[in-house]
Formats: structure tokens, sequence, C-alpha cells
């Protein structure tokens, strides 16, 4: 109980601070590639504290409370995940975070933050059913839901999903808002629609959504360790490594239609889903 | 034993009173007065036998299944009547052969010594509660709505005598059907809520409603079809008539109940509106809506799905089980796929009614102890929620005269209460921490340890996404409020409340109870069958308590939020806007700003998405039947 509870606050700490390294040298490998020097590694949290100290400007004074409880709901789903509680009420945390965040984009009532969050609503549905699977995928591979069980496992759950892992890669890109599927919002400047979802959100309201992705990314690729829990030392390679794909995947892509992204995602979830649990099932 | 025939009883004989009392005030009182006493003797029934187990009443049958015959046969004259007045042949032909069919069957059961034709267990106490308890709220509350829906519809010939005594009718047969241990009564009282949704459904008697109401009846007297073909079948296999028993017959195990499981879980299925039978319930919404309240959450399609569970150990890992939570699976992909695209408040609620029935069903075809316990579970839940939802919208129509969800557009501003009580049933819906996702978690639990199990995870990820979809759109109406919305000044009527705050309190109650409600009532029901019993576990359960407290404190930082905030217009592409939505168009115009949701009709469309479940699903029972007839055969 004890360990459980100093990982929960060990996360709720330092996730900020690595997803800002994290995010940091995101922009400096994206900089890199477009044969820019980039901004200090540092920059992504020094945007979150310049958000705090600007004025307090809304359209709505409810969006503030929408987007507060998707803080304090992304913090617990990653602490619940981090404690190595039932990866399931992980997932369902997470989709009461965004349905928050949704909600924050339609109370503020403008047309931009309106199809944003149209669009978040559809890559929330793109991406649900891999995480079900995906945690589907975990129990068949262990007999447990359980995050603690998973990672103790003593042989890499890799090896008995691989395409689960596939599939979860794929929806990572989704989730991680990074280009061709970054239709809600986006950290690029060529955003079509201004800044989508976030539009209508300024200072410490912008600052609360930033410092909640900060914690996204971290909890993310946790769960892209989770695969190679085994081997600690391994699965930090392979999370650098998709990371990396992900940067680079961002950065040769345009951005698709919502089509394409809802399409493919159901594609390779239902053939990662089928297949590899279809073959779990029947062995 | 005089409790239950009391239930049964109680309610049919106020019916007969409301038949002969006029409109009047007086009338309204006594519908609240026996709403009242249906709702206390419940919770008396809850009292008394919460703790007893499975109890069997010992009331000799000859007298009663002869009235219950003679009645019967009045019932299906008076359908023939009206089939022929409006030229419904195929129904006229169904009534026929059904009444054929179970004359016959009598004719072969030499009811020896039919003993313990009453019973009740926890799983008839939770359903009895469901009835008791939330079909009397939505009778107190037609009392409020159906004054206003005259006042609206003044066109229409005023029938409220006769509505309130088919509701209580309802209410009645209802309390017969998860009472009798006796199948020719469960049969009867199946039968009665048939008829009762029929008159209901047609009940402004137009042409849209009478087309309705007698395609609801055609697929449901096809169900008891299938249900009065069991008793030729028992009445040939044990012309004793002990298999007459449900506990009996459930007890024989699959070996022997196979055949008869299979034809009453047909039955099950279109009662309980599962594709290719959905249609009935979608078009069922033409009824006023305490009507629509009822069918949805509890009656009719519940007693579908109850008939569904009390079979489900004979399911238990049988192909024919299997074929029914194919059923149910692909039933509630399609259906909530298909609530996407509607923008009609009510057909979403029906879309997704008919989606979490599926569930239920799918549940009950795997059949094993955490299966059923999933089952019970989203028939609580769900009998909660869709009944606030249904309630709320219908008073928001009469309100905002309008059932489109479009028009819901900032609800919360417009009508903060209703607005608050809509957001916490859809909640209730689909949302962590609260009841529907609890079950939707027991349910993939119960999934993943069946054989070919992952087929329907499958279905259950897909499907569960798209539910998140549609419900969360709607929410996101509600909550896009106008720039200093004015409240509407209506008076909503005292029955109308008196329906909606009890169910409101009660859907956050089993929210934060339902460890409670597990380990008091489920649980203790499927250990009786099983011998084992499932649970969430301790720390789960804690921390899902400890998100409901959180969600419910949450809006308490609004205090905090209000304070100093500067509020600017929005941005809309650099025009000059004002907060209230409006921007400078062309030539000076000022224009509002329409926001309108996604419908997806290409990919969600209704006619697209029916064709496809109702072909999958016809496939599926008619490989059931084939399987039977081969297995009558061999």
């Amino acid at each position: 109980m004890i360990t459980e509870i100093i990982f929960a606050i060990g996360f709720i700490i330092f996730a900020p601070f690595i997803g800002a390294l994290i995010g940091g040298i995101d922009r400096k490998v994206t900089a890199r590639m477009q044969g820019r020097v980039g901004p200090p590694v540092l920059q992504p949290l020094y945007d979150v504290f310049k958000l705090f100290e600007k004025e307090k400007a809304v359209v709505r004074n409810e969006v503030n409370f929408y987007i507060f409880s998707y803080l304090i709901f992304v913090v617990f789903t990653g602490a619940l995940f981090f404690s190595g509680s039932d990866i399931l009420l992980v997932i369902f945390a997470l989709t009461l975070a965004h349905v928050f965040l949704i909600l924050g984009a339609y109370a503020a009532v403008s047309p931009y933050s309106h199809i944003g969050a149209e669009r978040e609503l559809l890559q929330l549905m793109a991406v649900e059913p891999m995480l079900i699977l995906a945690a589907t995928g975990f129990y068949m591979a262990t007999g447990s839901f359980a995050v603690k069980d998973i990672a103790l496992w003593p042989e890499p759950i890799f090896m008995t999903i691989p395409l689960i892992f596939v599939g979860i890669v794929y929806v990572l890109t989704i989730k991680l808002r990074k280009s061709p599927f970054d239709l809600a919002t986006s950290h690029h400047a060529h955003q079509e629609l201004v800044k989508g979802l976030t539009t209508e959100f300024a200072g410490p309201t912008l600052g609360m959504v930033e410092i909640a992705h900060l914690y996204e990314t971290v909890f993310f690729l946790g769960i892209v360790w989770l695969f190679f829990a085994s081997m600690p030392w391994v699965g930090l390679l392979v999370v650098i490594i998709v990371y990396f794909i992900e940067i680079l995947v961002d950065n040769t892509t345009t951005r698709v239609r919502w089509q394409v992204m809802l399409r493919s995602a159901w594609l390779v979830a239902l053939v990662a889903g089928a297949v590899n649990l279809g073959v779990l099932a029947l062995m | 034993m005089e409790l239950l025939v009391f239930l049964i009883l109680f309610p049919a004989l106020a019916a007969l009173l409301f038949c002969i009392l006029p409109n009047s005030r007086l009338r309204d009182t006594i519908v609240v007065v026996v709403s009242a006493i249906i709702i206390v003797a419940t919770l008396y029934l809850f009292v008394v036998f919460a703790g007893a187990g499975t109890v069997y009443f010992d009331i000799n049958s000859g007298m009663i299944s002869q009235i219950m015959t003679g009645l019967e046969v009045i019932i299906s004259a008076g359908l023939l009547y009206l089939a022929a007045k409006y030229r419904q042949y195929l129904i006229a032909g169904l009534v026929v052969v059904q009444l054929g069919v179970v004359l016959y069957a009598e004719s072969l059961i030499h009811e020896t010594a039919a003993l313990n034709n009453l019973f009740i267990d926890p799983f008839s106490i939770i359903m009895a509660m469901i009835i008791g308890i939330i079909g009397s709220l939505i009778c107190i509350y037609s009392v409020g709505y159906m004054r206003d829906y005259h006042a609206h519809h003044d066109d229409m010939p005023d029938k409220r005598r006769w509505f309130f005594a088919l509701l209580f009718v309802f209410l009645a047969a209802m309390y017969g059907v998860v009472f009798s241990n006796n199948l020719f009564w469960l049969f009867f009282f199946w039968e009665v809520t048939t008829l009762c949704s029929f008159l209901l459904i047609g009940y402004s008697w137009d042409e849209q409603a009478r087309k309705n109401a007698f395609w609801a009846l055609l697929l449901n007297l096809t169900g008891g079809l299938g249900f009065a073909a069991t008793f030729v079948w028992i009445g040939l296999t044990d012309p004793s008539g002990s298999l007459i028993m449900m506990d009996t017959l459930i007890a024989a195990g699959p070996a022997v109940a196979m055949i008869p499981a299979a034809l009453i879980g047909f039955a099950g299925l279109t009662k309980a509106a599962q594709m290719p039978f959905s249609s009935w319930l979608v078009g069922a919404m033409v009824a006023p809506t305490p009507v629509s309240a009822l069918l949805h959450s509890s009656t009719m399609v519940k007693a579908g799905v109850y008939v569904i569970v009390r079979f489900a150990p004979i399911y238990d890992a049988s192909m024919v089980g299997y074929i029914i939570s194919l059923v149910g699976g692909v039933t509630f992909l399609l259906a909530s796929g298909i609530a996407i695209s509607q923008s009609n408040a009510k057909k979403v609620l029906a879309y997704s009614t008919i989606a979490n029935l599926g569930l239920v069903v799918a549940c009950a075809g795997i059949g094993t102890y955490a299966a059923v316990w999933a089952a019970i579970l989203l028939i609580i839940f769900h009998a909660v929620a869709k009944s606030l939802l249904f309630l709320s919208v219908g008073t928001v129509e009469h309100k905002i005269g309008s059932r489109d969800i479009e028009d819901m557009t900032g609800l919360v501003g417009r009508l903060p209460t209703l607005g608050l009580m809509m957001i916490i049933g859809i909640a209730g819906m689909f949302l962590a921490p609260f009841g529907m996702l609890i079950s939707k978690w027991a349910a993939l639990l119960a999934f993943i340890d069946a054989q070919y199990g992952f087929i329907l995870i499958l279905l259950l990820a897909f499907g569960s996404a798209v539910t998140v979809f549609f419900w969360t759109k709607w929410l996101g109406k509600l909550v896009a409020v106008a720039w200093k919305p004015e409240p509407m000044e209506v008076k909503i009527s005292s029955h109308e409340y008196t329906a909606l705050v009890p169910l409101t309190v009660l859907m956050v109650a089993v929210c934060i109870g339902f460890p409670l409600l597990s380990s008091e009532l489920v649980v203790p029901y499927v250990f009786s069958i099983y011998g084992m019993a499932a649970t969430l576990g301790q720390a789960n359960t804690i921390i899902m308590v400890m998100m409901v407290f959180m969600v419910l404190v949450m809006p308490l930082s609004l205090f905090h939020f209000r304070k100093d905030r500067k509020i600017l217009p929005h941005y809309v592409g650099g025009r000059p806007s004002t907060p209230d939505m409006h921007f400078k168009g062309s030539i000076g115009v000022q224009r509002p700003v329409a926001l309108g949701n996604y419908y997806l009709a290409d990919y969600f469309g209704e006619q697209r998405l029916s064709h496809i479940g109702n072909g999958l699903c016809i496939a599926f029972i008619a490989l059931m039947l084939i399987m039977l007839l081969m297995g009558v055969i061999i």
C-alpha cells in the first residue's frame, strides 16, 4: 500500500518535469529536422510558467471548471497507472478526463473550439477500442488487469501480444496530438483551426491544458514501456525509439481527414485485436 | 405470499377504478396514492424477503389457471376484432395460431399437482423494486405530463382514464412476470404486457401511432409464439407437467432444458427489442413520453431480459447461449452506432436502450456467474438512468417545444434544474465512475473468461467507444450555455418534480451505493445459482467511490473560478464579435453563430446499420433454430 502511494505521489511530482523534458527534446529534434536551431530544452516548462503569469481571461467562467476537472482526472489517471491499479479503471478515468476537456471546449461556445471538440470526440472514439483491447491483451497474457502484476510479469509481454503493441503505437500518434492525426489541436503553428479545441483557452486555462498534456505524455509512454516491463532498460530504449518515430512521422506527414483517422485506427484495432486476441484465445 | 398476491392484484384493481373515474383532481390524487402504496409495499417486500433466499408459495392453481385461460381467450378475441377491423391479417393469424398452440399444449399436460406457482428470490426482489419504485414514479409523473400533453394536443380525444388504467395493469402484469414460477402464469402475464404496450403505443390512435402499435404487436406476438411452443415441448416431453415449473425446468439442466430455454430466449429477444426485432421499440416513441419511459426502464423490455437472465444457467457454455450472446453483442454495437446519427432525443434514448439491452443479453447468453452478475447490475443501472432521462426529455420537450438535441443548446442555462437532471442521467449512462460503466466493466470481465469471448470483447470495445461519442456530444450541447442565459419562466408541475427528484436522487444513490446493492441482492442471487459470485475487488470499489466523490465535489471549484476573471469576446477569424456570439458578417450585418453537432450519417446512418444488424441477427437466429430442429430430429 505504502509503495503504491509513493509511486503515485512520485508520478504527480515528477511527471510534469519529465514530460516537459521530453517535449523540449521533441522540439529540439523537430527543429533540427527542419534545419532550425530550436528552443532551449526546458522551453515547455517556461511556456507553462509564463501562461500562469498572464491575465486571467476567459470567454465563459464555466470553461475553467471543465478544464480544471480535465487536469485533475488526467493526473488521477496517471497516478492510478503508476501505482499499479486496474488498467481498465485507468482507461475509464482517462476517458472521463477527456470528456471534461471536450465539455470545456463546448462550453466556450466558439466556432473553432466547437469543431475542435467534435474532432477530439472523433479522436476519442478512434482510440478507445484499441485501449480496451490492449487491456484485454494484457489480461490474456498475464491473467491480471492490475498494472502492478503486469509490470512484474517475468517475461516481456510484447512477445505474447506484438500486434496489440503495434496498435498502441498507432493510436499513440492520435493521443500525443501528432501529425497526421493532430485534428483537434496541435502544437504546430499550421493548425488549420487556429488552435482548434484550445482556441478560446488563454493564460492559466491554457496552462492547465498544457500541464495535463505533459502528464498524459508520460502516462502513454508508460503504457508503451509496460510491454517490456520485465526488461526495464530495453523498455526504456523502446520508448525512446517509439517516441523518435512519432517525431519523424509528425514531421514527414500532413494532417489527414477525420474519416481516414477513424477508419485506419479502427481497422488497426480490429486486426490487432481479432488476430492477436483470437490466437491467444484459441491456443 | 399475501404480499406477492397483493402486488399483482392491487394495481390491477386500481386500474378498474381508473376506468370509471373521470378526469379530475380526485383521480389525480388517487393515482398518486396508489403509486405511493405500491412503492411502500415494494419496499416492505424488500424488508421481508431480502435475506430470505428463494421462497416458494404453494397456491392451488386450478381455479386461477382457468381464469387465466379464460382471459387469454377474451384478449385474443379482442385482438382478433381489432386486427380484422384494421386489416392486420398477419396479426390475426398469429393470434389464432398462438391460442391454438396454448390450448393444445394445455390439453397435453395432465396437471396432477402443480405446486409452488409463485416464488420470490433476490433477483425477483430487484425486479420488483425496479417495477414498483421506478414504475410508480413514472405513473405519478404521468399525472402532470398527460395534463400538459392534452393541452398541447387538444385535437386528440382525451382517453386519460384508459391511459392510467393501462399503466397500472402493466405494473400488475410485470409483477406477475417476475413472481411466477409456473410458466403458464408467466406466459399469461407476458402476453398482458404485450397487450398493454400495444394499446399504450397506439394511445393517440392516429395513423402513425396505429401503424407502430400494430408493428409492436406483430413482433411481440411472434416472440409469444416461441414462448407458446415451449409448452408443446413440455407437454410432449413430460405430460405430468412438472417441467412447467421454472425452477424444475432450470434445475433439470441443459441436457433437458436447452430447447425450451432457446425458445424462451427467442421470445425474450423480441420483447427486449434485439435486432432484428428492434424496430418496434424505436416506433414506440410515438407514444406519450411516460409510456416510453415505462417501456424502456421498468417494464416490457425488462421482462424480455428478465427471462433470458433467468435461463442463463442453461446457456452457460452452450452453442445456443453463444448465439444469443452474439445477437446481443451485435445489437449493442450497431444500435449504439445508429444513436450517433440521430438528433431526436427520444430516438437516441431508444437506440441506447436497445444497445444496453443487447449488452444484458450478451452477458446472459454467456451465462457464467460473472456474466449474470454483470447483467443484473446493467439492468438496475439502466432502469434508473433511462427513466430519469426519458422523463426529463419529456418535460423539456413540453417546455421548449422540441425534442431535438440541437434545440437543447445551453439547456443548463435556460432550465438549470432539468438540465442538471439530464446531465446526471447521461453521466449515469456512460461515464466512469457512474453506474453503467461499472456494469460494462463487469461485462468485459465476464466475456474475457468465456469461450470465444474475444469476439464479444471486440464488439464491446468498439461499441463502448461509440457510446462515448453520442453521449458526450449530447452533454456538450447541454453545457454550451449562451451569454448570460435567462432562465425560462416555466412552471413544471409538482407531479413531474415528484418523480424527477427521487429518480435523480436514486441515480446518485445507486452510483454511490452500488457495492451494497451488489453484495446485498445481486451476489446472493448469483451465489444461490452458481455457488460462486463475482466482485470488482475492494481496492477498485474504493477507487470508484473516490471518483464519484471527486466528480461531485468538483463543481465547488466554480466558486473559485468565478472570481476576478476578465471576460473576453470569442475569436472569430479576426472579425469583431460579441460575447453573446454575434459577429460582423458581410455588408456589416450582425450575425449569430450557429453551431451543430456531427452526426456522421454516411458512416452511422440508421438504414445502413440496421440493414447490417438485421441481416446478421436473422442469420444468427436462423442458425439457432436450425440447430434446435436438428436437435429435435436427432
